[in-house]
């Protein structure tokens, strides 16, 4: 008999497809949170595959800290462009000014913490019921109880003590009026599996995953862009460094390394030799030994 | 990681286990040692444990520390929900299912091993098998894991004998004969200090088999999915609505058991009008066939009203239609099974109600008695039911299509999922 073995890449594949599509089936509103880094653009690509020829039948949502890297943003809206899709920003900058939050103070102020609150406000504002998100349960140890299917309370919250148990690949999403599902297609992959698939489907991703020189400074071992975003200390000195970014997030939070990996192939490679996590990079995970397990709680991506 | 290449990364399949032991056998430890010898840990995260051993005065770095799952589950010392773990050898990417047995050990298993294909069960060489070894190995049977791993942990403990291990086998082999599970594996093992973990052991010579991780790096598992009986339920209609596809009309869904090709002859069910597959469409290209579990798109010769929920199935070989099930059922709540009560029901695509006509038995899991007169189904109890559905469902038996054979419950006053369930 023939071998009808699939590899594993087209296993999790295959699986991030079938989430995709029960979410589009069993939601009315659903959307696709979109960053502009490597796993929302890889969730999307997954979409188009889910149903295609036709359209991906949701819009993207970026909740923008207006701290972000041009090139991630000028990456965004080239995507949208380019297949069509219908893109909503949630601003911070807007949830600042209209007094919904307000802005931490101090050399290592960041805006990670209040996207929170846009993100819930956009949730409400567009009455969506399901999101996409690109987290991976191989981040982060929080991360490695979630569902395919999270359910969100009618105040965003996760409670990872009372999660509903997924069984097969059977999903539950059922709910009640104001309550919303978090949707993770590619809970299954490492980071390695992204890069590999971003590699074999040649899927394009922002010029600042690629080596480039830029402004850097050192803060508790961490390089940082040299932007007007983060002040810096009487003490610290900029230089001109060769790195990359391994994650893209808001610029205050997420730190660059030094490489000189200037294709998809040196990427995978350098990931492979790489002997520290991605998420330690990071500047948002240190904050406390939980706090990915507390914004989550509190409805963070 | 090394002697890394993409075109072997590329080239891997995907095991997915599931580990199941009592407090204290040494679970955390095993997992911890896994990752560690595969070099699947980064520096960080090493040096992040490291220095938690040191700070609670351990002298030796506790790799079962690489498994500690959050705050609240800290907290309370115990571990409560299942977590997923990852990591790659040159030959396979592994997912595991750790699964703590405490509370809801039941409901934490059977969800670990809903996905598996092979289970390893501990046991601690100095206590030989126990009524949870008996209970974890019915759930691996019951859940038809096709690989099953017993590892007599903490021989270090017994001198490495070779008489406690033979004796444990013993055990174990008497009890699991009972049951339907074919390929058992057994090896003597020391988690703490990795013999025959990862590399073979100094201190037991007397064993000639391979390694725990020889055995998961090796198992055959292009078998375990059912590659004879083709299905696929219909999860959704894909109507570009354009004028370069202006009549295109594609049905999504994921392969649930056996080989589509292109022109076979097929029949939707419930309906039972038939027609001919037309294309297996994917994004890129159309494929000459299909199996399970891939993803795609079928078209059709004719046009037919096909949508979400229906299967469609090969016209000479189809699966069963009926509103009255017969289910092996695990209780995931607190909250008791209500006799006589209504449930959402969800079975592949398909969701309808059902109603429990009648609680046939439950199941003693310790002793694998047939309990008859008990009607009390509550959290981690398992039992025999049969459902009356509102529609008719396309079903096959458990034991021949995990998807096709499996469904879950709903409270349909919370939401919450309440009973996984097995047709016999």
């Amino acid at each position: 008999m023939k071998n009808y073995n699939l590899t594993h890449l087209k296993e999790l594949e295959s699986e991030s497809i079938y989430v995709i599509r029960e979410l589009a089936a069993q939601f009315e509103r659903p959307a696709l949170l979109f960053s502009g880094g490597k796993d929302s653009i890889v969730c999307f690509h997954l979409a188009r595959k889910a149903f295609a020829p036709a359209k991906v039948p949701f819009p993207l949502v970026h909740i923008d800290t207006g701290h972000n890297f041009e090139e991630a943003i000028t990456f965004r809206d080239d995507l949208a462009a380019k297949y069509g899709a219908h893109l909503i920003v949630g601003s911070v900058q807007d949830s600042i000014d209209t007094g919904r939050v307000s802005e931490e103070k101090g050399y290592n102020a960041s805006r990670n913490v209040l996207q929170t609150v846009t993100l819930l406000d956009t949730i409400e504002n567009y009455k969506f019921d399901a999101l996409i998100g690109g987290a991976r349960r191989d981040e982060e140890k929080a991360r490695a109880k979630e569902r395919f299917f999270s359910h969100r309370d009618e105040f965003g919250q996760w409670d990872p003590k009372n999660q509903r148990p997924e069984l097969w690949n059977i999903f539950n999403g059922k709910k009640s009026v104001g309550e919303h599902f978090r949707v993770f297609p590619i809970s299954n992959w490492t980071e390695m599996d992204v890069w590999q698939y971003i590699l074999q489907e040649n899927i394009e991703i922002p010029s600042i995953y690629f080596t480039h020189e830029r402004e850097c400074f050192m803060r508790d071992g961490v390089i940082y862009a040299h932007t007007n975003v983060i002040p810096l200390k009487p003490t610290e000195k900029v230089e001109k460094m060769q790195v990359r970014f391994r994650t893209v997030g808001d610029i205050s939070c997420t730190g660059a390394v030094l490489s000189k990996a200037n294709s998809l192939e040196e990427i995978v490679e350098e990931v492979a030799a790489t002997r520290v996590t991605e998420r330690g990079s990071r500047i948002d995970d240190k904050r406390s030994e939980a706090a990915m397990e507390d914004r989550k709680k509190a409805g963070y991506f | 990681m090394t002697d890394f290449s993409t075109a072997g990364y590329l080239d891997m399949d995907l095991l997915r286990f599931t580990t199941a032991g009592s407090v204290d056998d040494g679970k955390s430890t095993l997992i911890g040692r896994l990752l560690y010898d595969s070099k699947s840990i980064f520096e960080d995260q090493y040096e992040a444990i490291r220095a938690s051993s040191e700070k609670r005065g351990e002298e030796y770095v506790n790799l079962a520390l690489l498994t500690d799952g959050l705050r609240a589950e800290r907290e309370q010392g115990i571990t409560i929900d299942v977590a997923y773990r990852y990591f790659a050898t040159p030959k396979r990417k592994f997912i595991i299912a750790d699964t703590p047995g405490h509370i809801q050990y039941t409901r934490n298993m059977v969800t670990g091993a809903s996905t598996a294909n092979a289970a390893i069960i501990l046991i601690d060489a100095r206590k030989g098998v126990i009524e949870q070894t008996m209970r974890h190995t019915y759930i691996a049977s019951l859940l038809r894991i096709p690989h099953v791993i017993v590892c007599v942990n903490k021989m270090d403990l017994v001198d490495f004998k070779k008489e406690v291990f033979e004796q444990i086998k013993k055990d174990y082999e008497a009890f699991a004969s009972k049951l339907d599970t074919t390929d058992i594996h057994f090896l003597p093992i020391s988690a703490l200090k990795g013999d025959n973990v990862v590399d073979p052991s100094k201190h037991m010579k007397w064993y000639k088999g391979p390694t725990l991780m020889y055995l998961l790096e090796n198992i055959k598992i292009s078998n375990d999915q059912n590659h004879s009986d083709a299905r696929f339920p219909v999860q959704y209609v894909i109507r570009p609505m354009n004028s370069e596809f202006h009549d295109y009309r594609g049905y999504a869904g994921r392969i649930a058991g056996g080989v589509f090709k292109k022109g076979d002859a097929i029949t939707v069910l419930p309906g039972g009008l038939t027609s001919k597959i037309k294309s297996i469409d994917t994004l890129n290209n159309s494929l000459e066939e299909a199996f399970a579990p891939m993803s795609v798109t079928l078209t059709l010769e004719d046009e037919i009203d096909i949508s979400r929920g229906d299967m469609i199935v090969k016209t000479d070989d189809q699966p069963e239609a009926t509103q009255d099930i017969e289910v092996m059922m695990c209780w995931l709540t607190e909250k008791k099974l209500q006799p006589n009560g209504k449930y959402a029901l969800k079975h592949t695509s398909k969701e309808v109600r059902c109603v429990i006509k009648e609680i046939q038995y439950k199941v003693n899991i310790n002793t694998l008695e047939k309990i008859a007169e008990d009607n009390t189904i509550g959290l981690n109890d398992i039992a025999c039911l049969t459902l009356r559905t509102t529609s008719p469902l396309i079903i096959d038996k458990y034991k021949k299509n995990r998807n096709t054979g499996s469904l879950i419950l709903i409270d349909e006053s919370t939401n919450v999922t309440v009973g996984a369930g097995m047709i016999i």
